[in-house]
């Protein structure tokens, strides 16, 4: 059966319409996935930046023994239920350091209640009709602004919103990361230098290498469980802290620096090895002086990868119990602590809408600092990377 | 004196001595060398070998006997144990200068050392799978023994409610009796896990396409990164998004459709985990389609094929193990992913296949049974390492298959960066 000139031509036009199809839909399927991460990130930015200011009303507050004994006396009537409560609080405490403020009534900028702060975000509140009035009118007067939340990265968490920070948590996440990496770090390049430089071929090594990519895809969680019945119930690790922490995160981090490593020694070519063992060099000598130094910002920029993951990682520690309430800074590794993942894990249980935002506040703190890790890791392989 | 305070003594004596057996070694390797005699290596690494010999046994009995009193409760007194460690330390220190003579072979005995301590780290993620394991059967039997196997994996009513009271002694006065039947929460997890897939498969697997056949260079090194923060976001970061956003904007629309959703439904978190998987898919999938030989690809062209069709019928069967693997290991992470469902699916284990209901996974009971106020050894505690069991034997088949599957593509088209 033959087909005239025309009717191939017009297939010809069909298939290479096709053809067009495909690479269509396929860079609709890219855009697709960066279009999420721009909805994610604008989402994110938009729920999260109010969080970085915070609503504060200049009221009068006077001094006196009353206020000492009973601190919401210390404003008046009007102002009580504007000022936030948490901030009233403090107030016996403040006059105890400075004595000299007793008996004096003086002009402050004051805490607001986390409603006034929503009322003023132009946010949905719960605040009634002549609160809402008595605000604005504050706000008339220049007496009542949205300023910078100085307190967010200072305290740490609180059941108040207008109070609550992520400073505890930051502190957590630091104390927690530095007891992972002490952990991992050497223990995981040990591994990846035997394995590379050292290890026989034989069954043992193949195991060893089949059990290494079977533990990077355990999911997280499991290394939860493991903690919390090998750590916590059989060595008796105290709960919550960050050694506990730590040690769970540095095992699921373990294979992420094996692997890194064993790429960063694999790179380096085998020649500069045959030259170290020429000149009489024994193994250990030839890895020491050569090799490791030569594939350390490759171990490196590895190492900086999984001090990411670690850092973003919730489930693990929730079984842990890493998700208490940390209300003051604590930089002991026994003391129970919480990481910023499990703070914003916690505040998005809250139900108030001002908690909310301090969740989205969070998420842009851990993200911002998850991305400049990221970006010096990516920075490093640049600047470092040899091509031999 | 108390406890660290021992320590710190015990810890200054130890680097004494092994000050002293470096430069003692060091000095008496000199000396010998200084006579005329040829050695077998440097005064350094005899140096260094004292060091070994006279630290290392002494931190190991230490390390030994603190284990043993942690574990298995020996009444050993810190100051003997570590009196004992100081001793071994000094015959080390002895037997280390015994050893500065010319016929021995300080460096290759270093060698072995070290060799052996850079074994025994390999070995840390062996014991690692090991705890994994031996911890969640362990607790696993338990729960066996507590409530019935074949019932928990046919059931399908999962009320753990009364188990507490059961495991205080006073089960006879509850209600209902628990019940752990488990086949609601693997098919929430089912659902779940499928939704993810539904988005992330087709997405994934065309932003791979494209990247690895069409894209200039340009965008590619552009795109690659771009999907890489993707995949570096935290997923508590994710649960959030799920929760707030995904959840009402799910509900809005099905309400248009005249349809009926939960706020914790099951698609939101589906959704999500479904982009959050797109990078390991698109990644590896580029990876596998740029491996497959540009011989091919020329052959193909060279018949009068269409560039879609090359990719249909040529590149993609190539590349099938590889992107099948790719899948594998997706379907595992979504298995395990926790945070997205435990925050914005719902808690109630619930058999349906609406995905607009709310119902819950494996992981998300696993989490709710270990933050409760329960008692360890209720049955509800050891549900979760029952299913910790499931999770893992299910995942570590997935990781095998998927292992499997890219060496059999890795050695078909010799492809050595896979």
């Amino acid at each position: 059966m033959s087909q005239s000139f025309d009717e191939i031509t017009a297939q010809l036009k069909r298939r290479h319409r096709k053809s067009a199809r495909l690479k269509w839909m396929s860079m609709g399927a890219l855009i697709l996935a960066a279009t999420f991460l721009v909805v994610f990130i604008g989402d994110m930015l938009v729920k999260g930046l109010p969080a970085f200011q915070q609503a504060q009303i200049q009221v009068e507050v006077s001094y006196t023994e009353q206020s000492m004994q009973i601190p919401p006396a210390a404003v008046s009537d009007e102002a009580r239920s504007l000022v936030s409560r948490g901030y009233l609080r403090l107030i016996p405490g403040r006059m105890r350091d400075n004595p000299e403020l007793m008996g004096t009534t003086r002009m402050e900028w004051v805490l607001a209640d986390s409603e006034v702060d929503q009322y003023l975000k132009g946010h949905y509140t719960r605040l009634s009709e002549s609160h809402k009035r008595a605000v604005d009118r504050l706000k008339e007067a220049g007496r009542a602004e949205l300023k910078f939340n100085t307190r967010f990265f200072t305290s740490g968490d609180s059941k108040m919103p207008e109070l609550a920070g992520i400073a505890s948590a930051a502190v957590g996440t630091v104390l927690t990361l530095i007891v992972t990496m002490a952990v991992c770090f050497p223990i995981g390049v040990m591994t990846a230098v035997y394995l590379e430089e050292f290890a026989p071929d034989n069954r043992l090594t193949q195991i060893i290498e089949i059990n290494i990519n079977n533990l990077a895809a355990v999911p997280s969680i499991l290394f939860g469980l493991l903690g919390l019945a090998i750590y916590i119930n059989f060595f008796g690790v105290p709960r919550s802290t960050p050694l506990v922490g730590g040690l769970t995160l540095a095992l699921m981090t373990l294979p992420v620096i094996i692997i890194a490593t064993r790429t960063a020694l694999r790179s380096v070519p085998d020649t500069i090895r045959q030259a170290a063992f020429g000149v009489g060099c024994s193994r250990w000598q030839v890895v020491r002086d050569h090799v490791l130094p030569l594939s350390l910002p490759g171990i490196m920029t590895g190492s900086i990868i999984g001090l990411a993951q670690a850092m973003g990682e919730t489930a693990p520690l929730i079984i842990i119990g890493m998700v208490a309430f940390i209300p003051d800074v604590s930089t002991s590794f026994s003391n129970a602590a919480t990481v910023m993942p499990a703070q914003i894990f916690t505040w998005a249980g809250e139900p108030e809408r001002a908690f909310t935002e301090k969740t989205a506040g969070g998420i842009l703190v851990l993200l911002a600092v998850l991305i400049s890790l990221n970006a010096c890791a990516v920075w490093m392989r640049k600047k470092f990377e040899r091509r031999w | 004196m108390q406890t660290n305070q021992i320590f710190l003594l015990f810890c200054g004596v130890l680097l004494a001595l092994g000050l002293a057996a470096f430069f003692m070694a060091r000095a008496k390797a000199t000396r010998t060398r200084a006579s005329g005699t040829a050695m077998y290596a440097q005064p350094d690494q005899y140096a260094w070998f004292s060091v070994l010999i006279t630290a290392g046994p002494a931190v190991l009995v230490s390390a030994v006997g603190a284990f043993a009193m942690l574990l298995l409760g020996a009444e050993i007194p810190t100051l003997y144990l570590l009196a004992s460690s100081l001793a071994i330390a000094a015959i080390g220190l002895l037997l280390g200068l015994k050893q500065v003579r010319p016929d021995f072979h300080a460096r290759q005995a270093i060698e072995r050392v070290i060799q052996g301590i850079l074994a025994a780290a390999a070995m840390v993620s062996i014991i690692t799978t090991l705890g994994i394991l031996l911890s969640i059967v362990f607790e696993a039997v338990r729960f066996f023994q507590m409530q019935s196997f074949w019932e928990f994996i046919t059931g399908t009513i999962w009320n753990p409610g009364a188990s507490f009271l059961a495991a205080a002694g006073r089960g006879d006065e509850a209600g209902s009796a628990a019940q752990f039947g488990s086949v609601p929460l693997f098919v929430g997890t089912f659902i779940i896990t499928l939704i993810a897939m539904m988005v992330a498969i087709p997405v994934g697997l065309f932003s791979a396409i494209y990247m690895a056949e069409f894209a200039p260079d340009r965008i590619r090194t552009l795109a690659k990164p771009v999907l890489e923060v993707l995949a570096g976001i935290p997923t508590v970061v994710y649960g959030f998004f799920a929760a707030i956003t995904v959840a009402p904007i799910v509900v809005d629309i099905a309400g248009v459709l005249g349809l009926d959703a939960s706020y914790s439904n099951a698609l939101a978190p589906g959704l999500v985990m479904g982009i959050m998987i797109i990078p390991f898919i698109s990644s590896l999938s580029d990876d596998v389609i740029t491996a497959v030989p540009d011989s091919m690809r020329q052959g193909s062209l060279a018949l009068g094929m269409t560039k879609a069709e090359t990719i249909k019928s040529v590149v993609l069967p190539a590349s099938l193990p590889g992107i099948i693997s790719a899948s594998l290991l997706a379907v595992s992470r979504a298995l395990g992913e926790t945070m997205i469902v435990v925050m914005a699916a719902g808690m109630r284990p619930n058999l349906t296949a609406n995905p607009l209901e709310d119902m819950t996974t494996v992981t998300v009971r696993i989490v709710a049974a270990l933050t409760g106020d329960q008692e360890f050894e209720s049955a509800e505690t050891l549900s979760a390492f029952a299913l910790g069991l499931v999770l893992f034997v299910v995942t570590l088949a997935l990781n095998m298959v998927s292992v499997i599957m890219i060496r059999r593509f890795r050695e078909k088209y010799r492809s050595n960066n896979l």
